[in-house]
Protein backbone atom coordinates (compact mmCIF):
# COMPACT_ATOMS: atom_id res chain seq x y z
CA UNK A 1 0.00 0.00 0.00
CA UNK A 2 1.17 3.25 -1.28
CA UNK A 3 0.49 6.79 0.80
CA UNK A 4 0.80 9.94 -1.90
CA UNK A 5 0.24 13.34 -1.62
CA UNK A 6 -1.95 14.69 -4.72
CA UNK A 7 -0.90 17.71 -6.10
CA UNK A 8 -3.66 18.66 -8.43
CA UNK A 9 -5.43 21.12 -6.64
CA UNK A 10 -4.88 23.47 -2.78
CA UNK A 11 -6.85 20.36 -1.10
CA UNK A 12 -3.41 18.04 -1.13
CA UNK A 13 -5.38 14.85 -0.70
CA UNK A 14 -3.45 12.11 0.87
CA UNK A 15 -4.05 9.28 -1.45
CA UNK A 16 -3.81 5.50 -0.19
CA UNK A 17 -2.89 3.23 -3.44
CA UNK A 18 -3.38 -0.51 -3.42
CA UNK A 19 -2.40 -2.43 -6.46
CA UNK A 20 -4.27 -5.47 -6.45
CA UNK A 21 -2.91 -9.12 -7.58
CA UNK A 22 -4.14 -8.88 -10.77
CA UNK A 23 -1.99 -5.17 -11.52
CA UNK A 24 -5.46 -3.17 -11.00
CA UNK A 25 -4.98 -0.08 -8.99
CA UNK A 26 -7.38 1.24 -6.63
CA UNK A 27 -7.35 4.60 -5.37
CA UNK A 28 -8.91 6.03 -2.05
CA UNK A 29 -8.46 8.99 -0.25
CA UNK A 30 -9.19 11.63 -2.77
CA UNK A 31 -12.16 14.48 -2.78
CA UNK A 32 -12.41 14.32 -7.34
CA UNK A 33 -11.96 12.24 -9.99
CA UNK A 34 -8.77 14.09 -10.32
CA UNK A 35 -6.66 12.09 -7.66
CA UNK A 36 -7.58 8.73 -9.04
CA UNK A 37 -5.69 9.75 -12.45
CA UNK A 38 -3.11 11.71 -10.76
CA UNK A 39 -2.39 8.40 -8.35
CA UNK A 40 -2.42 6.22 -11.64
CA UNK A 41 -0.12 8.17 -13.31
CA UNK A 42 2.22 8.73 -10.42
CA UNK A 43 3.05 5.04 -10.26
CA UNK A 44 3.26 3.81 -14.22
CA UNK A 45 4.35 7.34 -15.78
CA UNK A 46 4.59 10.43 -13.51
CA UNK A 47 3.92 13.77 -15.29
CA UNK A 48 4.72 17.47 -13.92
CA UNK A 49 4.35 20.58 -15.63
CA UNK A 50 7.48 23.22 -14.93
CA UNK A 51 7.46 27.14 -15.46
CA UNK A 52 10.72 28.72 -16.36
CA UNK A 53 12.24 32.00 -18.89
CA UNK A 54 13.64 32.28 -22.04
CA UNK A 55 16.36 34.62 -22.60
CA UNK A 56 15.50 37.14 -24.94
CA UNK A 57 17.62 40.19 -26.92
CA UNK A 58 15.41 42.53 -25.93
CA UNK A 59 16.44 45.21 -22.95
CA UNK A 60 12.78 45.93 -21.67
CA UNK A 61 12.90 41.98 -20.57
CA UNK A 62 15.99 40.47 -20.89
CA UNK A 63 14.35 37.31 -19.93
CA UNK A 64 10.46 36.02 -21.03
CA UNK A 65 8.62 33.71 -18.38
CA UNK A 66 7.51 30.92 -20.59
CA UNK A 67 6.25 27.42 -19.45
CA UNK A 68 4.65 24.00 -20.78
CA UNK A 69 1.34 23.86 -22.88
CA UNK A 70 0.66 21.00 -21.26
CA UNK A 71 2.09 17.76 -18.62
CA UNK A 72 5.80 16.25 -19.52
CA UNK A 73 7.33 13.04 -17.94
CA UNK A 74 8.63 13.99 -14.73
CA UNK A 75 11.98 12.34 -16.03
CA UNK A 76 12.04 14.08 -19.04
CA UNK A 77 12.19 17.85 -16.76
CA UNK A 78 15.90 18.43 -17.16
CA UNK A 79 15.85 17.75 -20.89
CA UNK A 80 13.29 20.07 -21.54
CA UNK A 81 15.02 22.88 -19.46
CA UNK A 82 18.23 22.51 -21.75
CA UNK A 83 16.42 23.11 -24.76
CA UNK A 84 14.55 26.21 -22.66
CA UNK A 85 17.82 27.35 -21.97
CA UNK A 86 19.30 27.21 -25.46
CA UNK A 87 16.91 29.84 -26.86
CA UNK A 88 17.39 32.98 -27.46
CA UNK A 89 14.08 35.34 -28.22
CA UNK A 90 14.41 37.98 -31.28
CA UNK A 91 10.91 38.19 -31.68
CA UNK A 92 8.20 40.18 -29.73
CA UNK A 93 5.86 36.95 -28.74
CA UNK A 94 3.02 37.83 -26.63
CA UNK A 95 1.04 35.48 -23.83
CA UNK A 96 0.07 32.12 -25.13
CA UNK A 97 2.22 31.86 -28.33
CA UNK A 98 4.72 29.66 -28.95
CA UNK A 99 8.19 29.50 -28.14
CA UNK A 100 9.37 26.01 -29.22
CA UNK A 101 7.06 23.91 -30.80
CA UNK A 102 6.20 20.21 -29.79
CA UNK A 103 9.60 20.20 -27.49
CA UNK A 104 11.50 16.85 -27.59
CA UNK A 105 9.02 15.35 -29.52
CA UNK A 106 6.98 15.07 -26.28
CA UNK A 107 3.62 16.76 -27.88
CA UNK A 108 3.65 19.88 -25.54
CA UNK A 109 4.88 23.26 -26.67
CA UNK A 110 7.15 25.99 -24.40
CA UNK A 111 4.16 29.13 -24.48
CA UNK A 112 4.79 32.33 -23.29
CA UNK A 113 2.76 33.27 -20.27
CA UNK A 114 3.32 37.18 -20.22
CA UNK A 115 2.56 39.66 -22.55
CA UNK A 116 5.83 42.11 -21.66
CA UNK A 117 7.39 41.98 -25.12
CA UNK A 118 3.77 43.32 -27.07
CA UNK A 119 2.98 45.95 -24.14
CA UNK A 120 3.94 49.28 -25.88
CA UNK B 1 -7.36 68.68 -7.24
CA UNK B 2 -9.03 65.93 -8.77
CA UNK B 3 -11.81 64.45 -7.28
CA UNK B 4 -13.09 60.61 -7.13
CA UNK B 5 -15.29 58.27 -5.52
CA UNK B 6 -12.95 55.39 -5.03
CA UNK B 7 -9.26 55.56 -5.05
CA UNK B 8 -7.65 51.70 -4.93
CA UNK B 9 -3.93 52.08 -3.79
CA UNK B 10 -2.05 49.03 -5.05
CA UNK B 11 -2.53 47.62 -8.62
CA UNK B 12 -2.14 43.69 -8.09
CA UNK B 13 -5.10 41.07 -8.02
CA UNK B 14 -6.45 42.56 -5.25
CA UNK B 15 -6.53 46.43 -6.43
CA UNK B 16 -7.13 45.36 -10.09
CA UNK B 17 -10.38 43.28 -8.89
CA UNK B 18 -11.34 46.01 -6.49
CA UNK B 19 -11.12 48.53 -9.30
CA UNK B 20 -13.51 46.52 -11.28
CA UNK B 21 -16.32 46.04 -9.01
CA UNK B 22 -16.16 49.55 -8.09
CA UNK B 23 -16.59 50.62 -11.60
CA UNK B 24 -19.30 48.39 -11.91
CA UNK B 25 -21.47 50.81 -9.38
CA UNK B 26 -20.99 53.00 -12.10
CA UNK B 27 -18.35 55.29 -9.39
CA UNK B 28 -14.99 57.12 -10.51
CA UNK B 29 -12.81 55.32 -9.91
CA UNK B 30 -8.66 56.17 -9.76
CA UNK B 31 -5.97 53.02 -9.28
CA UNK B 32 -2.72 54.08 -8.24
CA UNK B 33 0.34 51.70 -9.20
CA UNK B 34 3.67 52.15 -7.38
CA UNK B 35 5.30 49.85 -10.46
CA UNK B 36 5.45 50.28 -14.39
CA UNK B 37 3.54 47.38 -14.83
CA UNK B 38 0.10 46.32 -12.96
CA UNK B 39 -0.19 42.84 -12.03
CA UNK B 40 1.49 43.32 -8.85
CA UNK B 41 4.17 40.40 -7.54
CA UNK B 42 1.76 37.96 -9.88
CA UNK B 43 4.81 38.67 -12.35
CA UNK B 44 7.26 37.79 -11.20
CA UNK B 45 5.01 34.02 -9.68
CA UNK B 46 6.01 32.57 -13.25
CA UNK B 47 5.06 29.22 -11.65
CA UNK B 48 1.52 27.59 -12.46
CA UNK B 49 -1.20 26.75 -9.55
CA UNK B 50 -2.82 30.36 -9.97
CA UNK B 51 -6.85 30.35 -10.98
CA UNK B 52 -7.55 26.91 -9.81
CA UNK B 53 -10.92 28.17 -8.37
CA UNK B 54 -11.20 31.25 -9.69
CA UNK B 55 -11.04 29.86 -13.49
CA UNK B 56 -10.91 26.17 -13.05
CA UNK B 57 -7.09 26.28 -14.66
CA UNK B 58 -4.10 26.28 -13.65
CA UNK B 59 -2.10 29.03 -14.73
CA UNK B 60 1.20 30.96 -14.13
CA UNK B 61 0.94 34.34 -11.72
CA UNK B 62 1.40 36.62 -15.13
CA UNK B 63 -1.03 34.63 -16.70
CA UNK B 64 -3.40 34.96 -13.76
CA UNK B 65 -2.55 38.41 -13.84
CA UNK B 66 -3.44 39.03 -17.05
CA UNK B 67 -6.94 38.18 -17.20
CA UNK B 68 -7.54 40.59 -14.32
CA UNK B 69 -5.25 43.74 -16.46
CA UNK B 70 -7.84 42.88 -19.27
CA UNK B 71 -10.85 42.51 -17.00
CA UNK B 72 -9.66 46.37 -16.18
CA UNK B 73 -8.37 47.92 -19.26
CA UNK B 74 -11.81 47.58 -21.18
CA UNK B 75 -13.45 49.23 -18.63
CA UNK B 76 -11.21 52.83 -19.15
CA UNK B 77 -10.44 52.53 -15.35
CA UNK B 78 -8.25 55.68 -14.88
CA UNK B 79 -4.78 54.34 -13.67
CA UNK B 80 -1.58 56.09 -12.46
CA UNK B 81 1.65 54.12 -13.04
CA UNK B 82 4.90 54.47 -11.88
CA UNK B 83 2.79 56.50 -8.73
CA UNK B 84 3.42 56.49 -5.10
CA UNK B 85 1.48 57.59 -2.51
CA UNK B 86 3.31 59.48 -0.20
CA UNK B 87 0.85 60.82 2.40
CA UNK B 88 -2.36 59.73 2.86
CA UNK B 89 -5.19 62.31 4.98
CA UNK B 90 -8.45 62.05 6.36
CA UNK B 91 -10.09 65.57 6.24
CA UNK B 92 -13.65 65.40 7.47
CA UNK B 93 -15.09 62.74 5.23
CA UNK B 94 -12.86 63.11 2.42
CA UNK B 95 -9.75 61.23 2.21
CA UNK B 96 -7.08 63.52 0.08
CA UNK B 97 -3.25 61.67 -1.08
CA UNK B 98 -0.31 62.92 -2.14
CA UNK B 99 1.21 61.42 -4.73
CA UNK B 100 4.59 61.33 -6.64
CA UNK B 101 4.98 59.96 -10.24
CA UNK B 102 6.64 61.11 -13.67
CA UNK B 103 4.60 64.55 -13.79
CA UNK B 104 5.79 65.55 -10.54
CA UNK B 105 3.85 65.74 -7.11
CA UNK B 106 0.13 66.28 -7.34
CA UNK B 107 -2.79 65.89 -4.76
CA UNK B 108 -6.05 64.14 -5.20
CA UNK B 109 -9.22 63.33 -3.41
CA UNK B 110 -11.96 60.91 -2.99
CA UNK B 111 -14.81 59.66 -0.63
CA UNK B 112 -13.08 56.05 0.05
CA UNK B 113 -10.31 54.46 -0.76
CA UNK B 114 -9.19 50.48 -1.05
CA UNK B 115 -5.67 49.67 0.49
CA UNK B 116 -4.90 46.75 -1.86
CA UNK B 117 -1.14 47.85 -0.87
CA UNK B 118 -0.10 43.65 -0.55
CA UNK B 119 2.58 43.01 1.45
CA UNK B 120 6.27 42.59 2.25
CA UNK B 121 8.82 39.81 3.42
CA UNK B 122 10.22 39.21 6.70
CA UNK B 123 14.35 40.30 6.67
CA UNK B 124 17.48 38.57 7.89
CA UNK B 125 17.31 41.47 10.57
CA UNK B 126 13.90 40.51 11.94
CA UNK B 127 14.76 36.88 12.50
CA UNK B 128 18.33 37.28 14.70
CA UNK B 129 20.88 36.56 12.15
CA UNK B 130 24.50 37.02 13.36
CA UNK B 131 27.70 37.88 11.64
CA UNK B 132 28.96 39.69 8.98
CA UNK B 133 26.28 41.49 5.77
CA UNK B 134 27.84 40.11 2.89
CA UNK B 135 26.52 40.07 -0.52
CA UNK B 136 24.70 36.73 -0.84
CA UNK B 137 22.23 37.32 1.85
CA UNK B 138 18.05 37.42 -0.52
CA UNK B 139 14.84 37.12 0.18
CA UNK B 140 13.21 34.54 -1.56
CA UNK B 141 10.96 37.50 -3.13
CA UNK B 142 14.48 39.10 -4.37
CA UNK B 143 15.85 35.78 -6.03
CA UNK B 144 12.60 35.17 -7.49
CA UNK B 145 12.68 38.96 -8.83
CA UNK B 146 16.49 38.67 -9.70
CA UNK B 147 16.04 35.50 -11.58
CA UNK B 148 12.48 35.48 -13.31
CA UNK B 149 12.45 39.11 -14.37
CA UNK B 150 16.28 40.67 -14.26
CA UNK B 151 17.69 37.29 -15.50
CA UNK B 152 20.42 36.50 -13.07
CA UNK B 153 20.93 33.61 -11.97
CA UNK B 154 21.74 34.93 -7.63
CA UNK B 155 23.31 31.83 -6.29
CA UNK B 156 25.38 28.28 -7.48
CA UNK B 157 24.76 26.54 -4.35
CA UNK B 158 22.79 27.67 -1.21
CA UNK B 159 20.72 27.17 2.02
CA UNK B 160 17.20 28.56 2.17
CA UNK B 161 15.98 29.37 5.76
CA UNK B 162 12.24 28.88 6.25
CA UNK B 163 9.64 26.32 4.30
CA UNK B 164 7.60 28.88 3.83
CA UNK B 165 5.73 29.11 0.22
CA UNK B 166 8.06 31.52 -1.56
CA UNK B 167 10.96 29.42 -0.50
CA UNK B 168 9.57 26.10 -1.19
CA UNK B 169 9.26 27.47 -5.03
CA UNK B 170 12.56 29.06 -5.09
CA UNK B 171 14.14 25.97 -4.14
CA UNK B 172 12.42 24.42 -7.38
CA UNK B 173 13.17 27.15 -9.55
CA UNK B 174 16.82 27.88 -8.90
CA UNK B 175 17.26 23.74 -8.76
CA UNK B 176 15.80 24.03 -12.40
CA UNK B 177 18.45 26.64 -13.84
CA UNK B 178 21.17 24.41 -12.51
CA UNK B 179 21.91 25.74 -8.80
CA UNK B 180 22.69 23.43 -5.84
CA UNK B 181 19.88 23.87 -2.95
CA UNK B 182 21.60 22.16 0.12
CA UNK B 183 18.53 22.03 1.80
CA UNK B 184 15.45 24.06 3.62
CA UNK B 185 15.39 24.79 7.56
CA UNK B 186 12.62 25.34 8.99
CA UNK B 187 12.93 26.96 12.66
CA UNK B 188 9.44 25.43 13.61
CA UNK B 189 8.69 21.60 14.02
CA UNK B 190 6.09 21.24 11.08
CA UNK B 191 6.40 23.09 7.86
CA UNK B 192 4.96 26.85 7.04
CA UNK B 193 4.05 26.19 3.76
CA UNK B 194 1.58 24.52 1.53
CA UNK B 195 1.43 20.36 1.68
CA UNK B 196 1.58 20.38 -2.08
CA UNK B 197 4.50 21.89 -2.24
CA UNK B 198 6.46 20.18 0.08
CA UNK B 199 6.03 17.61 -2.54
CA UNK B 200 6.06 19.21 -5.74
CA UNK B 201 9.02 21.41 -4.80
CA UNK B 202 11.24 19.60 -2.65
CA UNK B 203 10.51 15.82 -2.51
CA UNK B 204 10.18 15.56 -6.09
CA UNK B 205 13.87 17.36 -6.51
CA UNK B 206 15.24 15.15 -3.66
CA UNK B 207 15.72 18.36 -1.48
CA UNK B 208 16.19 17.87 2.41
CA UNK B 209 13.88 19.71 4.49
CA UNK B 210 15.38 19.92 7.88
CA UNK B 211 12.59 20.78 10.84
CA UNK B 212 13.28 22.51 14.43
CA UNK B 213 16.88 24.19 12.90
CA UNK B 214 17.28 27.86 11.99
CA UNK B 215 20.56 30.00 11.15
CA UNK B 216 22.14 31.40 13.24
CA UNK B 217 25.12 33.48 11.45
CA UNK B 218 26.06 34.05 7.91
CA UNK B 219 30.06 34.57 6.90
CA UNK B 220 32.00 35.81 4.23
CA UNK B 221 33.15 39.34 3.68
CA UNK B 222 32.46 40.52 0.12
CA UNK B 223 30.27 37.30 -0.44
CA UNK B 224 28.77 34.69 1.78
CA UNK B 225 30.99 31.80 2.10
CA UNK B 226 29.09 29.87 4.45
CA UNK B 227 26.03 29.52 6.72
CA UNK B 228 25.86 28.29 10.82
CA UNK B 229 22.94 26.47 11.22
CA UNK B 230 21.84 25.20 15.13
CA UNK B 231 18.96 22.86 16.08
CA UNK B 232 15.87 24.80 17.69
CA UNK B 233 13.74 23.51 21.10
CA UNK B 234 10.07 24.25 21.23
CA UNK B 235 10.53 28.21 21.57
CA UNK B 236 12.84 28.18 18.42
CA UNK B 237 15.72 29.45 20.71
CA UNK B 238 19.08 27.65 19.21
CA UNK B 239 20.74 24.59 21.40
CA UNK B 240 23.98 25.48 22.46
CA UNK B 241 26.42 22.39 20.64
CA UNK B 242 24.46 21.65 17.66
CA UNK B 243 26.05 24.30 15.56
CA UNK B 244 27.06 23.35 12.19
CA UNK B 245 28.35 24.98 9.27
CA UNK B 246 27.37 24.51 5.73
CA UNK B 247 29.30 26.46 2.68
CA UNK B 248 27.38 28.15 0.47
CA UNK B 249 27.43 31.39 -1.79
CA UNK B 250 23.66 32.24 -1.13
CA UNK B 251 21.32 32.58 1.96
CA UNK B 252 17.61 32.18 0.70
CA UNK B 253 15.00 33.68 3.47
CA UNK B 254 11.63 32.50 3.48
CA UNK B 255 10.13 33.33 6.41
CA UNK B 256 7.38 35.25 6.58
CA UNK B 257 5.49 37.69 5.11
CA UNK B 258 3.72 40.71 6.93
CA UNK B 259 0.59 43.06 5.26
CA UNK B 260 2.33 46.60 4.18
CA UNK B 261 0.18 48.60 6.30
CA UNK B 262 2.19 52.01 6.81
CA UNK B 263 -0.44 54.05 4.99
CA UNK B 264 -3.03 52.56 6.80
CA UNK B 265 -1.15 53.25 10.34
CA UNK B 266 -0.39 57.07 8.91
CA UNK B 267 -3.87 57.90 9.69
CA UNK B 268 -4.53 55.68 12.27
CA UNK B 269 -6.30 52.51 11.42
CA UNK B 270 -6.36 49.93 14.11
CA UNK B 271 -4.66 46.75 13.06
CA UNK B 272 -4.88 43.25 14.24
CA UNK B 273 -2.34 41.79 16.07
CA UNK B 274 -3.06 38.40 14.90
CA UNK B 275 -3.50 39.06 10.73
CA UNK B 276 -1.10 42.53 10.91
CA UNK B 277 -3.35 43.94 8.66
CA UNK B 278 -6.57 46.43 9.34
CA UNK B 279 -9.28 45.41 11.82
CA UNK B 280 -12.51 45.13 9.49
CA UNK B 281 -16.04 44.25 9.46
CA UNK B 282 -17.52 42.13 7.13
CA UNK B 283 -17.98 44.80 3.88
CA UNK B 284 -14.01 44.54 4.41
CA UNK B 285 -14.55 48.21 5.65
CA UNK B 286 -11.42 49.22 8.26
CA UNK B 287 -12.37 51.01 11.37
CA UNK B 288 -11.43 54.55 9.59
CA UNK B 289 -14.93 55.02 8.05
CA UNK B 290 -14.51 55.64 4.40
CA UNK B 291 -11.15 52.94 4.16
CA UNK B 292 -11.81 49.32 2.56
CA UNK B 293 -8.46 47.15 2.86
CA UNK B 294 -8.48 43.34 0.62
CA UNK B 295 -5.66 41.00 -0.56
CA UNK B 296 -2.64 40.32 1.51
CA UNK B 297 -2.70 43.80 3.00
CA UNK B 298 -5.75 42.67 5.43
CA UNK B 299 -4.26 39.02 5.79
CA UNK B 300 -1.51 37.03 4.30
CA UNK B 301 -3.57 34.30 1.74
CA UNK B 302 -2.27 31.30 0.10
CA UNK B 303 -4.51 31.26 -2.60
CA UNK B 304 -4.52 34.14 -5.05
CA UNK B 305 -8.25 33.31 -5.77
CA UNK B 306 -9.33 34.56 -2.49
CA UNK B 307 -7.19 37.97 -2.68
CA UNK B 308 -9.36 38.34 -6.25
CA UNK B 309 -12.48 37.59 -4.12
CA UNK B 310 -11.84 40.15 -1.16
CA UNK B 311 -11.05 42.54 -3.96
CA UNK B 312 -14.74 42.07 -5.40
CA UNK B 313 -16.35 42.90 -1.59
CA UNK B 314 -14.00 45.68 -0.77
CA UNK B 315 -14.85 47.50 -4.17
CA UNK B 316 -18.33 47.40 -4.34
CA UNK B 317 -18.80 48.26 -0.77
CA UNK B 318 -16.37 51.25 -1.43
CA UNK B 319 -18.34 52.08 -4.63
CA UNK B 320 -21.22 51.90 -2.07
CA UNK B 321 -19.90 54.12 0.72
CA UNK B 322 -22.17 56.04 2.99
CA UNK B 323 -20.65 57.74 6.06
CA UNK B 324 -23.75 55.70 7.48
CA UNK B 325 -23.35 55.19 11.08
CA UNK B 326 -21.82 51.59 12.19
CA UNK B 327 -23.14 49.49 14.56
CA UNK B 328 -20.29 47.18 15.40
CA UNK B 329 -20.06 43.97 17.57
CA UNK B 330 -16.74 41.42 18.06
CA UNK B 331 -15.85 38.18 16.69
CA UNK B 332 -13.85 37.38 19.40
CA UNK B 333 -11.49 34.53 18.65
CA UNK B 334 -10.55 31.24 21.28
CA UNK B 335 -7.62 30.04 21.83
CA UNK B 336 -7.15 27.35 18.73
CA UNK B 337 -8.21 30.62 16.22
CA UNK B 338 -4.73 32.24 14.85
CA UNK B 339 -6.79 34.62 13.26
CA UNK B 340 -10.27 35.36 11.71
CA UNK B 341 -11.39 37.51 9.17
CA UNK B 342 -13.90 40.05 9.72
CA UNK B 343 -13.05 41.05 13.26
CA UNK B 344 -16.13 43.11 13.46
CA UNK B 345 -19.88 42.57 12.14
CA UNK B 346 -21.58 45.89 11.41
CA UNK B 347 -25.41 45.46 12.41
CA UNK B 348 -26.48 47.94 10.21
CA UNK B 349 -25.18 46.00 6.50
CA UNK B 350 -25.97 43.21 4.85
CA UNK B 351 -24.44 40.52 6.79
CA UNK B 352 -26.56 37.47 5.22
CA UNK B 353 -23.72 35.93 3.28
CA UNK B 354 -20.77 36.75 4.86
CA UNK B 355 -17.17 35.67 3.33
CA UNK B 356 -14.72 34.62 6.25
CA UNK B 357 -10.98 33.64 6.34
CA UNK B 358 -9.26 32.01 9.11
CA UNK B 359 -5.91 29.99 9.99
CA UNK B 360 -5.61 27.97 13.21
CA UNK B 361 -2.96 28.39 15.64
CA UNK B 362 -1.45 24.60 15.47
CA UNK B 363 -2.32 21.21 12.97
CA UNK B 364 -5.10 19.90 14.61
CA UNK B 365 -7.06 16.55 13.40
CA UNK B 366 -10.68 16.02 13.89
CA UNK B 367 -11.70 19.26 14.52
CA UNK B 368 -15.03 22.05 14.41
CA UNK B 369 -15.40 24.93 13.84
CA UNK B 370 -17.60 26.90 15.87
CA UNK B 371 -19.36 30.77 15.59
CA UNK B 372 -21.42 31.03 18.87
CA UNK B 373 -23.78 33.87 19.54
CA UNK B 374 -24.14 33.73 23.64
CA UNK B 375 -24.84 30.36 24.15
CA UNK B 376 -26.66 29.36 20.59
CA UNK B 377 -24.36 27.88 18.10
CA UNK B 378 -25.08 29.72 14.68
CA UNK B 379 -22.37 27.72 12.64
CA UNK B 380 -20.44 24.64 12.65
CA UNK B 381 -18.39 22.53 10.24
CA UNK B 382 -16.19 19.65 10.64
CA UNK B 383 -12.63 19.36 9.39
CA UNK B 384 -11.01 16.19 8.48
CA UNK B 385 -7.73 18.27 9.64
CA UNK B 386 -6.29 21.37 9.54
CA UNK B 387 -3.22 23.52 8.89
CA UNK B 388 -1.49 26.85 9.85
CA UNK B 389 -0.70 27.23 6.30
CA UNK B 390 -3.28 25.73 5.12
CA UNK B 391 -6.47 29.05 5.41
CA UNK B 392 -9.94 27.90 5.21
CA UNK B 393 -12.72 30.11 3.68
CA UNK B 394 -16.25 29.77 4.99
CA UNK B 395 -19.53 31.47 4.42
CA UNK B 396 -21.92 32.36 6.75
CA UNK B 397 -25.31 33.82 7.71
CA UNK B 398 -23.81 36.77 10.19
CA UNK B 399 -27.24 38.40 9.69
CA UNK B 400 -29.33 40.25 12.75
CA UNK B 401 -32.24 37.65 12.39
CA UNK B 402 -29.23 34.88 12.76
CA UNK B 403 -26.81 36.39 15.51
CA UNK B 404 -30.29 38.12 17.89
CA UNK B 405 -29.43 40.82 20.38
CA UNK B 406 -25.45 39.30 21.40
CA UNK B 407 -23.25 42.04 21.83
CA UNK B 408 -20.37 39.96 20.29
CA UNK B 409 -19.46 36.69 18.70
CA UNK B 410 -17.07 34.12 19.33
CA UNK B 411 -14.95 32.13 17.20
CA UNK B 412 -13.24 29.11 18.06
CA UNK B 413 -12.39 25.36 17.17
CA UNK B 414 -12.82 22.34 19.20
CA UNK B 415 -11.38 18.92 18.76
CA UNK B 416 -13.24 16.41 18.90
CA UNK B 417 -12.69 13.42 21.08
Amino acid sequence: MKELVCIVCPNSCTLHIETAANGEINVSGNRCKRGIDFAKDELTDPKRTISSTVKTVFSDAPVLPVRVSAEIPKSKIFDVMKKINSVTLTRRIGIGETVIENVLGLGVDIIATDSILTEN
Amino acid sequence: MTRYDVIVIGGGPAGLAAACSAHDEGVKVLLIEREARLGGILKQCIHDGFGLIRFGEKLSGPEYAARYVEEFKKRNIESKTLCFVTRLEKKGEEFELALVSRNGVETVSSSSIVLATGCRERTAKQVNIHGTRPAGVYTAGAAQLLTNICGVLPTKRCVILGSGDIGLIMARRLTLEGAEVLGVYEAKSTPSGLTRNIHQCLNDYNIPLHLSKTVTRVFGERRLEAVEIASVDERMQPIAGTEEIIECDALILSVGLIPENELAESIGIKLDGGTKGPVCDAQLQTLCDGAYCCGNALHVNDLVDYVSESGDVAGKNAAHHSNKKRELIDIKSGGNVAYFVPQKIDRNADNGAVTCYLRCREPLDGCTLRIKSGETTIFEKRFAFMRPPEMERICVDLSNEKIGGADALFVDIEVSK
